[in-house]
């Protein structure tokens, strides 16, 4: 069952009349809708290529939080061997929010760290829809010394509507943990690689942003707000959403101008939630390229490029 | 740069900024609703004399009394790119930032400055609540590596008084980008072996808490500081049920661990030059640097030889209020 976005409405009408004619035809044998279908397919097809040819920013918001999209947990599974998942921040708790251990990138031992919002509704409840408390950050900022300490690459997949506003989050410092989450991406003396998957929510999301290169899919966001709650601010109604997704410039297209994204990893037509498996290989392959462009590089020389690559954002401007 | 504009512009600058707000001689303390006359709060640092309560104070302000016979000089900060994004919403940003500068008279939220507090030489940072919400954005961002550097550049420690809302929505990823930057700018001290000393003030949320406002050796706040990364409403919007009495207040964080202290703004400049002297290795402050008489007895009078001849410096704090 596919799920269709508010904007793929008519493409939904046309697929759901192409798919209804070939169960028709299932049923009535002397039926011939073959030739009919087709056309449907077709105009299907052409529809999905341009509806996604030029998704506006809040389409594009849309499409980063689609549930059919692939999540931290496919990928691991799709790209990696001998995951194994490494539990708790030694201090209260283990944060499911979060996901995180040693695995192979073919022949890579690495540390993977990433958030997972789940798929059905009883997998989102227990990882809190991706959005991490205080444990997360501080399972990853174990999991990342880890890496560290064995030289092992560290590889972020980043894919969260932001850090949980909850009270207990707050009260075991939740700005804490994000603050020693960035601060060891900045310091570790291994390449990391971060990949937005999906939405990257705030400071909850550059908590895992911070290592040698960022990439992003094509459809995904990273933004300093959602535009819901940008809307809501600035122009004290929420429904401005759209305006507000068009301002903050949250696209990876826009983001690559910046110098805040490194690659953008292209999405198969129609997003990556319409071919899950060719998105998960992309994204694998942008791993193995982002890595191998920084083999060799470890130690004091790796961190200080890596900070000078922030300490220099901020010196390209939007045309 | 020259003496001048060193040492006479900002205090003349502050008088002026001063004066633009004659009309009100009074304000009225939005804790207890005592009317307060404002040359009298303003010599009590903006804390009501009735009630305690701690109103907003400009960096300006704030560094007039910190640093030794109120005695600073202004660091320079990197210029940024202006409206990166040509940001708009209902405003345009190149004019909300307009609006905020004739408003607050100062050129951007943050302050930075050199200048010795009980002799110690130190680098200041001082975020500007009233300059759109503080919020950081490149130039707060900017504000944080030059400090850092000066303070790497001297050897001294950075004092950091953070007071934002969060980030700078106008300047959308660019903002979010100075939580690592800010967090270089930290690490440059740390490795250097040098103190950043943070100290929270009303209200500090979002990104900046985030970053280098959490990040200090050693975590002072201001009484009452409202202190969180998510603000109480989106919190209890989320959980649904009422947040309890005090709940992100400064007290609240120094008895969940998140905070080394909480100290009383006319405490603080003595409190600083304690701890900055003590991580500086530095002997203790020699009597005729201490604020107050009272404070004064209390320390065995011993001037150290190498602090003897500075103890001359520019006329010092001793007029300032005794807390
Ligand atoms: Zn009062």
């Amino acid at each position: 069952m596919q799920n269709y976005l508010e904007f793929e409405k008519g493409l939904a009408e046309i697929e759901g009349k192409s798919a209804e004619l070939r169960s028709l035809a299932r049923e009535n044998e002397e039926m011939d809708v073959e030739a009919e279908a087709k056309a449907l397919d077709r105009k299907a097809e052409q529809l999905l290529k341009d509806l996604y040819k030029n998704l506006t920013p809040w389409r594009k918001c849309q499409v980063a939080r689609h549930p059919d999209r692939p999540h931290c947990a496919d990928y691991i599974k799709q790209l990696f061997t001998e995951y194994t998942p490494l539990a708790g921040d030694r201090n209260f708790a283990d944060d499911p929010a979060v996901m995180g251990g040693l695995a192979r990138l073919g022949d890579r031992p690495v540390v993977v760290i990433g958030h997972e919002k789940g798929h059905d509704t009883s997998s989102r409840i227990e990882r809190n829809f991706g959005m991490a408390r205080p444990e997360g950050y501080r399972k990853a900022v174990r999991l990342m010394d880890l890496a560290d300490r064995f030289n092992l690459p560290i590889v972020a997949l980043i894919d969260t509507a932001g850090a949980y506003p909850g009270k207990g989050a707050e009260e075991r410092g939740q700005s804490e943990a994000i603050a020693r989450s960035t601060e060891k991406c900045l310091n570790v003396t291994v390449p990391m690689v971060s990949v937005i998957i999906g939405e990257g929510g705030s400071g909850g999301a550059v908590a895992f942003a911070c290592g040698d290169r960022l990439a992003m899919l094509e459809h995904s966001i990273y933004s300093v707000i959602s535009p819901e709650g940008c809307a809501s601010i600035l122009w004290k109604d929420a429904e401005k959403m759209r305006d507000a997704a068009e301002a903050l410039r949250l696209t990876a297209q826009d983001l690559q101008k910046l110098g805040v994204t490194d690659l953008v990893i292209p999405e198969p037509e129609g997003g990556a939630q319409r071919d899950r498996k060719e998105a998960i290989r992309r994204v694998g392959k942008a791993l193995e390229q982002m890595l191998s462009e920084l083999d060799g590089k470890k130690g004091e020389a790796l961190r200080k490029a890596r900070r000078q690559k922030f300490l220099d954002l901020g010196s390209k401007a939007l045309v | 740069m020259n003496w001048i504009s060193n040492y006479v512009r900002p205090k003349i600058n502050s008088l002026f900024s001063r004066r633009e707000i004659p009309d009100n001689l009074w304000t009225k303390c939005p804790e207890c609703g005592q009317m307060l006359f404002h040359r009298e709060l303003s010599e009590a640092l903006n804390v009501c004399p009735s009630c305690d309560h701690h109103l907003h104070i400009s960096p300006r302000e704030r560094f007039e009394a910190l640093f030794d016979g109120g005695v600073f000089v202004e660091i320079d900060v990197p210029q940024p790119i202006a409206d990166p994004l040509q940001f708009k919403d209902q405003k345009k940003y190149p004019d909300r930032l307009k609006e905020a500068r004739r408003k607050t008279n100062e050129a951007e939220a943050m302050l930075v400055a050199e200048g010795k507090i009980g002799d110690l030489q130190i680098v200041a940072a001082g975020q500007d609540f009233s300059f759109m919400g503080g919020s950081m954005g490149m130039y707060v961002g900017n504000a944080i590596i030059a400090a850092a550097e000066r303070a790497v550049k001297k050897k001294c420690p950075l004092i950091l008084f953070s007071a934002a809302g969060g980030a700078r929505m106008q300047e959308g990823i660019l903002s979010l980008m100075q939580m690592p930057r800010t967090t270089v700018a930290v690490e440059m001290l740390k490795e250097a072996g040098l103190p950043y000393i943070v100290v929270l003030t009303h209200p500090t949320t979002g990104g900046v808490t985030a970053s280098y406002a959490m990040l200090g050796d050693v975590q002072i706040a201001e009484p009452n500081a409202l202190i969180c990364f998510a603000g109480p409403r989106v919190i209890e919007q989320t959980i649904r049920e009422k947040l309890p009495e005090g709940f992100q207040r400064a007290e609240y964080l120094l008895d969940h661990g998140m905070l080394d202290r909480v100290t009383h703004r006319q405490e603080l400049r003595r409190e600083l030059i304690t701890i900055a002297r003590m991580l500086m290795n530095q002997p203790p402050a020699v009597v005729a640097n201490l604020p107050s008489p009272e404070v004064a007895a209390a320390v065995p009078a011993e001037p150290k030889a190498e602090a003897a001849p500075k103890a001359a410096a520019p006329k010092d704090t001793d007029a300032k209020p005794a807390s």
